[in-house]
């Protein structure tokens, strides 16, 4: 399954520049692991052992998957993934 | 209406229906006008009542100097009373803000400090609260912490929709200090345990995401993700195209933080009307478009339009 993910700046020293990378999977945790496996060390960035890092948002077609699934969420051909830093605003 | 003084009048905005937006007689959009306030932000609820209840705190002295880190509307909305209750203000603003915003704030007799670009509101947190750390005698309000930031929406916005709108489903409103959204939600929720909160928070262009490590993000302290049904990420190009369609199709010239929550708005009202669900969305203007006529949101393509946008703090 093609997903396509949306990597922020701070992470793109990983993608070798790249600021969007096509992977595999079926679920947000699934896209994540290939996502590391083809870009080692990412994963580490986005994830600790609670889950999902407090300052790392990730959204399924512009929804926040906390608000859906969290990691479980499940993720189809086509979808886009988009991973953000978490800012201030006001 | 009649008001004592300037400060009595903010609040009491109009809910307004928008029928042609609207998917259907069964599925409404209703647009709460908080361009309507004396500085024609929402912003103006909190500044009143955050300041208030610091000098009931009596942490404000007269002639005490306010201190705040702002993108611009809750500074502007500080000064203005600040200026009437007889405080001094220093906004500390991230550089890539519209024009009107620096403007508006030195009308109002604010001194404003820059921020960096890269890093956006981030890095305004960042530089006032050095600043403070300089200076503790200033008083920092702080909006992001600032409890009395969403109790006045639970006071007032909350109640406002509830009485206008007792059949509201969905409130809908943007995500910044997350303020407006944790006071009119937990009022609503109180009241109406199944009502939707919906979240719209803008994606900037990159620059503003421009931090030197995952870890110095931020998270306001009144956050609490538990009162809300669901967070949507919003980018310029549909803010600025919502922007347009409020304009053209029901004539409301609004900020382009409102294209953002129209454009979450409408996802809800299209899901509503597939399910064949009755709905009545209520969401926020936050502001009218004046501040925002120099960043070229209104004219042009929209190409062009987001262009000139990537990488300005629009909301």
């Amino acid at each position: 399954m093609a997903v396509e993910v949306r990597v922020p700046t701070i992470l793109r020293t990983y993608t070798g520049g790249e600021k969007s990378v096509t992977v595999d999977g079926d679920s947000v945790a699934a896209v994540i692991k290939d996502l590391d496996a083809n870009y080692p060390g990412i994963g580490d960035r986005l994830l600790d052992d609670s889950g999902l890092r407090r300052f790392v948002n990730v959204y399924l077609n512009d929804e926040d998957v906390r608000f859906l699934q969290g990691l479980d969420t499940p993720v189809a051909d086509k979808d886009a993934i988009t991973i953000l830093p978490a800012v201030a605003g006001g | 209406m009649r008001f004592d003084s300037l400060l009595d009048s903010v609040g009491r905005t109009p809910l307004v229906g928008l029928p042609r937006l609207s998917p259907s007689p069964d599925v409404r959009l209703w647009a709460k006008l908080e361009d309507r306030n004396p500085t024609g932000s929402i912003k103006d609820r909190a500044a009143v009542a955050m300041i208030l209840q610091a000098e009931k705190d009596g942490l404000l002295t007269p002639g005490a100097t306010l201190l705040e880190p702002t993108s611009g509307n809750t500074g502007i909305s500080l000064a203005m009373v600040a200026r009437q209750r007889g405080y001094r203000l220093v906004c500390v603003m991230p550089e890539n803000t519209s024009r009107e915003r620096t403007q508006l704030l030195e009308a109002w007799g604010a001194t404003i400090v820059p921020s960096p670009a890269a890093g956006g509101s981030n890095e305004a947190v960042r530089v006032a609260k050095e600043l403070h750390a300089e200076n503790p005698d200033w008083v920092m309000l702080y909006q992001y912490g600032n409890a009395a930031n969403a109790q006045a929406h639970y006071d007032t916005t909350g109640p406002e929709l509830l009485a206008d709108l007792p059949t509201i489903t969905h409130f809908v409103a943007g995500l910044g200090t997350t303020g407006t959204l944790m006071g009119v939600g937990r009022f609503l929720r109180e009241a109406k345990p199944d009502v939707s909160i919906v979240a719209a928070q803008p994606r900037y262009g990159e620059l503003v995401y421009g931090l030197r490590n995952l870890d110095e993000g931020f998270v306001p302290e009144l956050y609490d993700a538990s009162v809300l049904t669901t967070r949507y990420s919003v980018g310029g190009r549909d803010a600025l195209r919502r922007t347009r369609e409020l304009l053209d199709v029901e004539g409301i010239f609004a900020g382009v933080s409102t294209g953002a929550i129209l454009h979450a708005a409408l996802a809800m009202a299209a899901k509503a009307d597939a399910a064949g669900r009755q709905a009545d969305i209520a969401f926020v203007v936050c502001d009218g478009g004046w501040k925002y006529l120099s960043t070229g949101a209104y004219e042009g393509t929209l190409d062009s339009a987001e262009e000139a946008l990537d990488g300005q703090l629009w909301a």
